[in-house]
């Protein structure tokens, strides 16, 4: 089986007035056809700035400085602007962070989604967009009339499912969701959830699942990318994750989590995350692991395979 | 005796500008009570709009009950004056949130500190200031000598969070109003957050009420739960009891779609039947959870269900369990454990 996406090497910089800030760091990723990956980290330790390299979108003052992105066989980085264009949407989607609440607020959704597909097939018909908008909305369990409607008429939840019906329109090989329910309460987050789950199965999407709730990771994914300061550390089936982390960052992960059985232990990350102007020399989470050795300090890990897992630590690496 | 802290029969309506008419109900005819003898840790769950932040504000007397009344030390809190009003307003703390609301960008963050321990006259002198300060801060788990002389962009959103703690630390409150304070803190920072409440809890004889939509973190930190919808107290008791055997529909929809970060408890096991709310007025004259209740019948309609004691330490408002005794709205707290 051939990986539909392959991310090598991708290395995003920003360019700020402190200096130069590392914020994807030579970063390598596969997802098969279908598959759900989440990636997940704390906030500032890249995950939206991955997602935005992988769909060329890093703005000045950021640069993506290396790296490919190969999805079903074509190297995002290699087509020009104008193809780079076509390609979103129609071969890799992106739900922004926040999405929902940037609809345009005095154009019609169906008028939005309309503008969106004939950006793409300019030759299809009016009525054959107004049917295929409809259809998206129907499958995110709307009603069709939604497409009439203004982004204030509905709810978060709602507009929340115009977003996916939106990055669904073209059917792309692979959908990145940026927190797509961090906004929204308990309830409309699972119903919303699950209307990503079965829309996913139905067009055999990969789907990117970005956030920082490992309860939605247990409930969703397949496979689970731990990033760290601008660094995938591990990618593990979810089980593994969950059963077995190997990293001491996932394993702290995982041990912060509260669930029914551990009531009132508190078992938080101690420290803080790094800056990225001042990364920790060698593995950048040594000054927070508490199974640091002298090389963590020193040498950056490089991401090795552990049977099929992918981990980034020198406890699993032979003495330097 | 006299309670520390007691609403009695409060009901809150917003009115929208000139349509008084067409006002909402945030809260409805709630009652509760906390004691200074025995100080504990309540949370107040609910998804948004329930009225949970309304409670907060009420509390804290920035707003005032459309009905009924709150009392502090036995007096109604719009009749604080003077001396009274200052040993409120100093009694009572707050941590709400968002980390960053509180903080002035041109300050360090010292500032936030310095501020109540002149407000209040809390330090003897420059040094005890300095000493109190630091005794706070690193009762919530920071280091002084990170935090002080900082300005609020130079740290984390968990960090600003712990200085809101330690300020309300530092002023010894009674009571502390937690509303949502981990909501937009990244989930792995979480526990050091929920853990410095707990500490104040503990070591300094605080109780708490601790508001969220979140009914894994209220599992963890709380002694008892109200479950708010719409304004009304749906079901309420002990923690332990009404998350691990929730009685209301709303409750048990809650609780089934928490996303447990564990493989083997999946979403949705227990096949209950999620509704959207749809906008209709299902339910305006009855159970105001009737328009997404999958077992509504005509009689949930006719009048607010009151609270049925489903057990010891748990009521719940729902016409299924009807045949159980009736407990007063006002006297809730009775199955609250401390
Ligand atoms: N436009 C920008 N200019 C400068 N730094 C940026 C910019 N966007 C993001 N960053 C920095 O890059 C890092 C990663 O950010 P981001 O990808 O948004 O993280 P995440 O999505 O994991 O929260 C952060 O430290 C952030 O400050
Ligand atoms: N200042 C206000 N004016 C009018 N309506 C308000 C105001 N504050 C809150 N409400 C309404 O009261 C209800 C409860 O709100 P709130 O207490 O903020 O709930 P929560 O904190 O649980 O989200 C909601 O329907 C909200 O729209
Ligand atoms: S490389 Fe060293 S410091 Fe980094 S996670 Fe592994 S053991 Fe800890
Ligand atoms: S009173 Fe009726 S509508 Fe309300 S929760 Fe109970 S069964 Fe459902
Ligand atoms: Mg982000
Ligand atoms: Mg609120």
């Amino acid at each position: 089986m051939s990986a539909i996406l392959q991310v090598r090497d991708l290395q995003v910089s920003y360019y700020t007035d402190l200096g130069r800030a590392t914020a994807l760091n030579r970063v390598n990723l596969d997802l098969q056809a279908g598959e759900k990956l989440g990636l997940v980290g704390e906030s500032g330790s890249g995950k939206s700035t991955m997602a935005l390299a992988m769909m060329r979108m890093i703005k000045a003052p950021g640069r993506i400085e290396s790296g490919s992105v190969d999805v079903d066989g074509v190297d995002l980085m290699k087509l020009s602007e104008e193809e780079m264009r076509l390609a979103r949407l129609s071969r890799i989607a992106y739900i922004p962070q926040g999405a929902m609440n940037s609809l345009n607020p005095v154009m019609r959704i169906g008028a939005q989604m309309v503008d969106a597909i004939r950006a793409h097939v300019p030759t299809m018909s009016k009525e054959d967009m107004i049917a295929r908008a409809k259809d998206s909305l129907e499958s995110v369990d709307l009603k069709r009339n939604v497409f009439d409607m203004y982004a204030h008429e509905l709810s978060g939840g709602m507009k929340q499912r115009v977003c996916i019906a939106i990055g669904i329109l073209l059917k792309p090989k692979v959908i990145i969701a940026d927190e797509p329910t961090s906004a929204l309460d308990v309830v409309t987050q699972r119903q919303v959830m699950e209307t990503i789950d079965r829309v996913q199965k139905e067009i055999g999407t990969a789907v990117i699942l970005i956030g920082h709730d490992m309860g939605l990771m247990a409930q969703f994914v397949d496979k689970v990318a731990v990033m760290y300061a601008g660094r995938l550390t591990e990618v593990s089936t979810v089980r593994d994750m969950f059963t077995t982390p190997m990293h001491p960052y996932a394993q702290a992960l995982i041990k912060s989590l509260p669930n029914l059985k551990n009531k009132g232990v508190f078992q938080g990350i101690p420290g803080l995350a790094p800056s990225l102007l001042r990364i920790p020399s060698g593995c950048a989470f040594h000054p927070r692991c508490t199974q640091a050795m002298d090389r963590c300090k020193t040498t950056i890990p490089e991401v090795q395979d552990h049977n099929g897992r992918l981990v980034a630590c020198h406890l699993y690496t032979e003495g330097a | 005796m006299t309670h520390l802290l007691e609403f009695r029969n409060v009901t809150k309506t917003y009115t929208r500008g000139y349509f008084s008419d067409a006002g909402t109900t945030a809260l409805q005819d709630f009652s509760m009570v906390l004691d200074e003898d025995s100080p504990t840790i309540m949370t107040v769950a609910g998804e948004s709009g329930s009225g949970k932040t309304t409670i907060a504000m009420l509390l804290l007397g920035f707003i005032e009950p459309t009905k009924g009344e709150i009392l502090y030390k036995g007096k109604n809190i719009k009749n604080l004056r003077g001396e009274e009003r200052m040993t409120f307003r100093r009694e009572v703390q707050a941590v709400f949130q968002d980390p960053f609301a509180v903080f002035n960008p041109f300050y360090t963050v010292d500032h936030l500190l310095t501020v109540p321990i002149e407000r209040f006259k809390l330090a003897k002198s420059k040094a005890d200031a300095r000493n109190k300060m630091e005794e706070a801060l690193s009762s919530v788990g920071l280091r002084p000598e990170d935090i002080l002389g900082r300005f609020p962009h130079q740290l984390s959103g968990g960090q600003r969070q712990r200085i809101n703690v330690a300020r309300a630390l530092l002023l010894k409150p009674k009571v502390l109003v937690a509303d949502e304070p981990v909501s937009m803190v990244d989930a792995s920072l979480r526990a050091n957050i929920l853990e410095s409440l707990r500490g104040l809890h503990r070591d300094h004889g605080v109780s708490i009420v601790y508001i969220t939509h979140d009914l894994t973190t209220a599992y963890h930190v709380a002694n008892s739960i109200v479950v708010l919808y719409k304004g009304g107290v749906m079901e309420a008791g002990d923690v332990e009891t009404v998350i691990q055997k929730p009685e209301h529909p709303y409750t048990k929809l809650l609780i089934d779609s928490i996303p447990w970060p564990e493989l083997d408890r999946r979403w949705g096991s227990d096949g209950m039947m999620v509704k959207e709310a749809d906008g209709s007025d299902k339910g305006a004259k009855g159970c105001r959870f009737m328009g997404r209740c999958p077992h509504a019948v005509d009689a949930c309609g006719t009048s607010v269900p009151p609270l049925y004691r489903v057990g010891p330490t748990q009521v719940a408002s729902c016409v299924l369990h009807s045949a159980n005794p009736v407990l007063p709205a006002t006297q809730l707290t009775d199955v609250l454990p401390v």
